[in-house]
């Protein structure tokens, strides 16, 4: 179901059951079976968070306290203020009705509904991890394409041990590496690029602004793409090794096509389709990417909004951020399944 | 009978050794990762655990390397060489103890969801398809700030958020293992579930853990040090907390880069000598993968 690997099953399946249905119908249905499982999850999501928040050792209100005096009365009245002294039952039931209504609660730490931090961030972590997605699903389709054409070429080797050393790069510390070169600058080396955030103190208008978000954007969109874009080239690498040795290539070569052609034409569309889901399906990890480098660079994303809420601590707003970034992979997974279905003939009438 | 038995395994073993000479990447990663362990086993002879103490830094503060400090010096004047030496016990225990974490909870689940077929099997895969679907770090991060820093929270945080892709290679081995015929002789004898999954499922998917969780140990590495990184650590000195005293004592701007540079290279040395370990055991154990070549 999430795994490109389990795709092949209902494939399986397929071959044997053309019962002549119309194909829009099967989709439909197989859609809705996938946002009823779409649904559960994110009510395990909502009863997971209240659980882990409510019950696991870490009390909301010490923690809040933490550095700060505070008496016992007042401790209590914080209690009664978040609704700690409730029975648990009600507060579950509190809970869930508040979360459905997007009612994530006060942010101890801002003062403000959590609601409202996160629609201020969502846009910069939008532009960053759409950049960054962008850059790297172009980058490493294009380099899993030519590696996985020429298994064994140089430029194979080479690209495979790139992303092999990428694939064990701490996202941060080369985000740290980058950050020191580039933009403290070391040696010969100048400060090219800002240190942090998204624009300048001193911003300036119109064409100048963009310009200026652009340069903020280069090292941290650099160093998502970098630590994603290896895992791109790997899928589409034996996607297309796996589509190289079957029947229909052979064919098309024998009709005497060039070798551009079988590629562009034959291989590489049939290969796409299961990289292509990945793509959607990998977002967790871009998420978690996304976290990292936001801190790395100061990037007033929802990351960073995620990150300080876990420095500080602050429990509403941690609770908050994460329920709306899990339930986000989750619709976008489930997107995912449907889009696969939609795509590809041969799971569709399963 | 248990000499016969003996025989024949120290033979496999000859053989799987002979074949996995001959993945060099593989050799290779195994003799950095060995020289890792050791290292990390005898660094009590040699040190203790006082040159991570802020008071004790006898040198310069962010000084460049030196005779006396090959690697230079922290913020209060700590050798980075023998931090990240002292350091390196942490971060591969932690790594360790994860991984098996990791491993033990989804072949349970693995094993389990492929064993019993029907509504128990659907369950557990429900379950481990909602996990996968959780971005893991988020989850980790999470879960260690709730459970509080402490070696065994960030091993909890990392093995409970990273099971699931293992459960799931676990359940298809089951499944393809159970389909053989012998299985079914085995229960026509009398075999239970204990039996079944215990003397034929595991030392068949046996193999495959040994790669996994050689794989496993990377990722979780990298995970301890982003988790320290990010704020939630165990409060002992591992490479992923040096760094994250780079980044808090602006080592970026003085351009401290041996205080940036030396803890993240061991980071990744480590992790590359268990990747490629655990790809050419993967290689060795499943031909069908060498063909494939990724």
């Amino acid at each position: 179901m999430t795994t490109p690997l389990d795709a092949a099953e209902p494939a399986v399946q397929a071959a044997g059951s053309g019962d002549g249905r119309p194909a829009y119908r099967g989709t439909l249905r197989y859609a809705l079976s996938k946002a009823g499982g779409a649904l559960l999850s994110i009510a395990m999501v909502i009863v997971g968070t209240f659980f882990a928040f409510r019950l696991l050792p870490g009390d909301p209100v010490r923690a809040l306290a933490q550095g700060r005096n505070m008496t016992p009365a007042q401790l209590d009245l914080e209690r009664h203020r978040l609704g700690l002294d409730k029975p648990l039952i009600e507060q579950f039931f509190d809970f869930v009705g508040k979360t459905l209504r997007l009612d994530l609660g006060t942010s101890y730490e801002y003062k403000r509904p959590v609601l409202d931090l996160i629609g201020d961030r969502l846009g910069a972590t939008l532009l960053l991890a759409g950049t960054g997605l962008v850059i790297a699903v172009s980058f490493g389709l294009w380099q899993g394409i030519r590696a996985g054409w020429r298994p064994g070429s140089r430029f194979d080797r080479f690209s495979t041990g790139v992303s092999l050393v990428l694939w064990s790069v701490p996202t941060f510390w080369l985000g740290l590496l980058l950050l020191m070169t580039f933009a403290a600058g070391i040696g010969p080396i100048p400060g090219l690029f800002p240190t942090r955030g998204i624009e300048s103190v001193d911003a300036p208008d119109g064409f100048a602004y963009v310009l200026d978000v652009g340069m903020h954007m280069v090292l941290p969109c650099l160093t998502l793409a970098a630590v994603i874009y290896a895992q791109y080239l790997m899928v589409m690498r034996s996607s297309l090794l796996d589509e190289v040795s079957q029947d229909y290539v052979t064919t098309a070569r024998a009709k005497g096509l060039r070798d551009d052609d079988v590629r562009r034409h034959h291989a590489v569309p049939n290969a796409l389709l299961p990289t292509v889901t990945l793509i959607f399906m990998r977002i967790g990890f871009v998420v978690g990417g996304a976290v990292t480098v936001e801190a790395v660079f100061s990037w007033p994303g929802l990351g960073q909004l995620f990150y300080e809420a876990i420095r500080v601590p602050d429990f509403t707003l941690m609770q908050g951020t994460f329920m709306l970034l899990t339930v986000a992979v989750i619709l976008m997974n489930t997107l995912a399944d449907v889009v696969y279905h939609v795509l590809d003939p041969r799971v569709r009438s399963a | 009978m248990t000499s016969v038995t003996w025989t024949r395994r120290r033979r496999a073993l000859g053989r799987f050794w002979d074949t996995f000479r001959h993945e060099r990447p593989g050799v290779i990663g195994l003799a950095v990762l060995v020289a890792a362990v050791v290292l990390a086993l005898v660094a009590p002879l040699f040190i203790d655990e006082s040159v991570t103490n802020v008071v004790s830094g006898t040198g310069e503060r962010m000084a460049a390397p030196s005779l006396d400090y090959p690697f230079g010096t922290d913020e209060s004047g700590r050798s980075i060489l023998l931090m990240v030496w002292w350091g390196a016990r942490t971060s591969l225990l932690i790594g360790f103890l994860a991984a098996l974490l990791t491993i033990g909870i989804g072949t349970v689940i693995g094993i389990a969801a492929g064993h019993f077929r029907g509504w128990i099997g659907a369950v557990l895969m429900r379950v481990t398809d909602w996990f996968l679907v959780l971005p893991s770090l988020v989850t980790a991060l999470v879960l260690a700030a709730i459970l509080g820093g402490s070696t065994m929270t960030i091993i909890i945080a990392i093995g409970v958020t990273s099971w699931p892709s293992t459960a799931r290679l676990i359940r298809a081995q089951t499944l393809a293992v159970e389909a053989r015929p012998y299985i079914e002789r085995s229960k026509a004898l009398g075999g239970g579930h204990w039996h079944i999954t215990t003397r034929h499922v595991l030392p068949n998917v046996a193999p495959l853990l040994l790669a996994s969780t050689t794989l496993e140990v990377a990722s979780a590495i990298v995970t301890e040090s982003t988790l320290a990184f990010l704020g939630v650590s165990a409060n002992k000195t591992s490479w992923g907390t040096m760094l994250r005293g780079s980044y808090d004592w602006g080592a970026v701007n003085q351009g401290a880069w041996w205080y940036i540079l030396i803890p993240g290279l061991c980071i990744v040395a480590v992790v590359m000598a268990f990747t490629l370990c655990g790809r050419a055991l993967e290689s060795v154990l499943n031909p069908r993968l060498r063909k494939a070549g990724a």
